[in-house]
């Protein structure tokens, strides 16, 4: 490009639309944006808005899957959507290179990482050798912060950690040099103190070779400390595209104003909601049912252990750990991936067995009990999981899943069932007539719902929710979060809530404990501890939370 | 490592154990008397006795088990009236039939057996992995539809019919090969392969019509994955992508599926040896079956069981090759 004015990526009018059973589809409708060489812009919107798919357009990824595509896409002078299938693959990779979202199923589970990278090197440089695309692998992945990178770039995909898989994918895009990145939601899949870490590599990238970012992104927090400029979309439109700052401070439409409420923010404060006063722990007298349940305690877990695995191989999960849940509190478990939090989980409502410790359900022991004997107790401890796609199965209706809890404890006849579950639908805020239809017509918010619906139906006094918004994109989040907060206030549920959140963890509890590497580093009340935490790891997670000021600080 | 070959060895046989218990408690309660079959039909009660007394039929059912097992194991000795036979470890017994040794009988049976499994397999790996990959890459086409329809014509003519048919072909109509008559390959190698030949073609492109509705279907899978896009988002060739990315993670269950139908050749070919008039295996077993000769029936069980377990632990190891995360445990 010889002209210095003109930008980087300039689309006009761009329209994308996928031909389905029942009609079209116009997942991007009209969209009209330019970015300045070295320019970094964040498209933004909930799912279903149509960011990825025109993020996809400025690679040309819709040419050969049966989308309709028009208008125009110029990416450093190329005419992406006329380009020949030869200059196309040179595009890609070479010019562009794109930043895949979830880094596990994106890399060859087969073949060695820098092989993979040397493998995208050689195709854009036919002329380099093996060995010279070697070496240029090492470089990046040594560029992206992988430790001892000449050794580790002969490790398959499976042999790293989410965070360092996100740094290799980074890694192959900055192979060939390319004048665009375009991120695909990078950060989605990580926890929040890895995500810190990405978004701090994509920025220093920026500044030290002049590349220009798009950045797709649900979450403003993340988009606000990256981007100079954002993009806005709702139904496949742009709805606004301004500075960061003047969108962030100043939002033109509704919309816009939803998004940014809908960021989880540390300091807002648990709203208190009425509620029976809960009695102290300290006069909990073991053993006695009746003892307990006037103190109000429900669960409590002492010294509990997991291990998996035998000999030299055993992995300590969860080592030692001692909690206790009142009658009709939140308590929220944050911690890093690895950290043992969804073993925990699993034990307080029994399906995973602990290997050491007690586990005390209002005063009797029910640490090692048999699958028979927990049956009395399986209505009363409920999970809902993090994957509301996975954890429903697709070939029964929604209705029938709920129902399933209700026929196990064999309580309820057909037609009283049928009741409950179009009762319990509505509770949700799905529409009851939703029995009969299937999960995968609903979003993920919606089958989140479902899924809450289902741990709902038994009328359980403890419920464990394992990330049970990570998967949703926020403005879904704070949706499900306000459902989880009205539900447990209405009902007098326990909920132990689960994330590596804190931002959304703090929404909804009253008290907090902080898991690192299976064990309790903090605990206290929510409040206290986001504003005086005393745990240096504690401190290092509140930093990582981006925040939407951050912009502001950087601006 | 060691420890995975010692287990699987261990399965093994416990596999057989099991199948020669089924198969002894099966012909025990089967209607039928062997020692009339044996005798022929001229016997009468008094030689049947004899000859019932003469195979250990009137014992219980455990003590022929019994017997059984200590030949597999530590051999035997069998009176003929005049001499006594001694049969090694893994002694399978006499046959009702002849008095024979089944071990000596397997023995001559298996290279034919063995030279259809081989041969029909290369020829299903060839055309099934070929021909999944062209309808999978030309989906969509008048290629693909064409193949899909010959895949399931394949599928669906039995050997007896395309078997025929192949030798009405090339032996009466167009004459280019001879019928067949089996000729051992230490003994002259070129007439073994014309020979063989269209018994692995009748075989192998009944076999290869299921490898090519599996391949095709897996391949299309893969290419369907998040990690292929990724290096079509970077500009490598299709060609490249379906050579370096897909191909190994979807000829996965192809790997797992030719180790089972290898395996069961050696027992299951049995129209297939029939309509070519191969001594194999498959051959001896319908005749034992028929005639309820129970030593031979059992044996030829305990080689298909053998030889699938095998099979299975050699493609175990072909998917550890193959993809690294796979640990022989």
């Amino acid at each position: 490009m010889t002209a210095g004015t003109e930008p980087l990526v300039s689309v006009t009018d761009l329209s994308v639309a996928f031909p389905t059973g029942d009609g079209v589809v116009r997942a991007v409708d009209g969209l009209s944006f330019t970015l300045a060489r070295g320019g970094a812009l964040g498209i933004v919107g909930e799912s279903g808005s149509g960011k990825s798919t025109a993020a996809y357009a400025l690679l040309g990824l819709h040419r050969d899957t049966g989308a309709e595509v028009s208008g125009s896409v110029t990416v450093a002078g190329h005419d992406v959507l006329a380009a020949g299938d030869a200059e196309l693959r040179a595009l890609r990779g070479g010019v562009a290179a794109m930043v895949f979202q979830d880094p596990l199923s994106s890399l060859d589970p087969y073949q060695a990482i820098g092989d993979q990278i040397a493998e995208v090197y050689r195709t854009h440089r036919k002329d380099a050798s093996r060995r010279a695309a070697r070496e240029r692998a090492t470089e990046v992945l040594d560029r992206v912060g992988i430790p001892d990178a000449a050794r580790r770039a002969r490790s398959r995909p499976h042999e790293f950690s989410g965070g360092m898989r996100q740094r290799a994918l980074i890694a192959m895009a900055l192979a060939c040099e390319p004048r665009l990145l375009v991120a695909d939601e990078p950060t989605t899949a990580l926890d929040v103190t890895v995500q810190a870490q990405i978004l701090d590599l994509l920025r220093d990238l920026r500044e030290e070779t002049g590349t220009g970012l798009i950045l797709v992104t649900h979450d403003l927090g993340v988009a606000a400390g990256t981007v100079d400029e954002l993009l806005v979309m709702k139904d496949g439109r742009a709805v606004e595209h301004a500075p960061v700052r003047t969108v962030l401070d100043t939002p033109r439409e509704t919309y816009t104003r939803d998004l940014l409420a809908a960021v989880p923010r540390l300091n807002v404060r648990r709203k208190v909601v009425a509620k029976r006063p809960v009695p102290s722990v300290e006069g909990a007298v073991e053993g006695s049912a009746e003892g307990a349940a006037d103190t109000g305690v429900l669960l409590e877990a002492e010294g509990l252990t997991r291990t998996f695995g035998r000999g030299r191989k055993a992995v300590t999960a969860v080592e030692e750990v001692s909690l206790t849940v009142r009658a009709g509190e939140t308590i929220g478990v944050v911690g890093e991936s690895g950290s043992g939090k969804t073993t925990l989980g699993r034990m307080l409502v029994r399906l995973l067995e602990p290997t050491g410790g007690a586990l005390r359900y209002r005063g009797r022991d029910i640490g090692g009990l048999k699958e028979r004997e927990l049956r009395a107790f399986r209505s009363e401890l409920q999970m809902v999981f993090q994957d509301p796609v996975s954890s429903l199965n697709p070939r029964r209706s929604v209705g029938e899943s709920i129902a399933d809890p209700l026929r196990a404890a064999g309580r309820l006849g057909d037609a009283e069932i049928v009741a409950r579950v179009r009762e319990l639908l509505e509770r949700v805020g799905l529409d009851p007539g939703a029995y009969h239809r299937y999960p995968h017509e609903f979003s993920g918010g919606q089958r989140q719902r479902v899924g809450i619906a289902r741990a709902l139906a038994p009328e359980p006094r403890l419920i464990v929710c394992d990330e049970p918004v990570s998967a949703l994109d926020v403005t879904t989040q704070a949706q499900v979060v306000r459902l989880l907060g009205e539900i447990q206030r209405d009902l007098g549920v326990a909920l132990v809530f689960i994330a590596h959140d804190l931002a959304v963890v703090r929404q909804v509890s009253d008290r907090l404990v902080v898991m690192k590497g299976g064990r309790i580093v903090e605990e206290g009340a929510a409040d206290t501890l986001y504003e005086r935490p005393g745990h240096p790891y504690t401190q290092g997670l509140l930093a990582a939370v981006p925040r939407l000021e951050k912009a502001e600080a950087a601006a | 490592m060691t420890t995975y070959f010692l287990r699987r060895a261990l399965g093994a046989v416990a596999v057989v154990l099991v199948l020669s218990a089924v198969v002894y408690v099966t012909f025990y309660v089967a209607p039928g008397d062997p020692a009339r079959l044996a005798c022929g039909p001229r016997c009468n009660t008094e030689q049947i006795r004899q000859v019932r007394e003469q195979l250990s039929l009137d014992d219980p059912l455990l003590t022929q088990y019994w017997h059984f097992l200590q030949g597999v194991f530590t051999g035997q000795d069998y009176s003929t009236g005049t001499s006594v036979l001694h049969c090694d470890a893994p002694c399978f017994g006499l046959s009702y039939q002849n008095n024979q040794l089944v071990t000596d009988m397997l023995v001559d049976r298996l290279p034919a057996t063995a030279s259809l499994a081989v041969g029909a397999m290369a020829v299903w790996l060839a055309v099934g992995i070929g021909t999944g990959l062209l309808s999978a890459l030309r989906r969509g086409g008048v290629t693909e539809r064409a193949l899909t329809w010959l895949t399931l014509a394949g599928t669906a003519t039995p050997v007896f019919i395309s078997g025929v048919a192949l030798l009405m072909l090339f032996c009466v109509y167009l004459e280019w090969l001879p019928f067949p008559s089996y000729v051992p390959l230490t003994q002259d190698p070129e007439q073994w392969a014309w020979n063989m030949l269209l018994p692995w073609l009748a075989l192998g492109l009944l076999e290869s019509a299921k490898y090519a509705r599996l391949t095709r279907s897996s391949l299309l899978e893969t290419l369907a994955e998040d990690h292929i896009r990724t290096f079509r988002a970077y500009g490598v060739r299709e060609r490249s992508l379906v050579a370096r990315h897909a191909l190994r993670g979807a000829l996965a269950p192809v790997i797992a599926l030719t180790a089972a139908d290898f395996g069961s050749i050696f027992g299951g070919a049995m129209v297939t040896e029939v309509t070519f008039g191969l001594p194999g295996i498959g051959q001896l077993l319908v005749n034992a079956t028929q005639k309820i000769d129970l030593p031979v029936v059992v044996a030829v069980v305990v080689i298909t069981g053998t030889a699938v377990v095998i099979a299975n632990i050699v493609a175990d190891v072909l998917y550890a090759v193959a993809d690294r995360r796979v640990a022989l445990r």
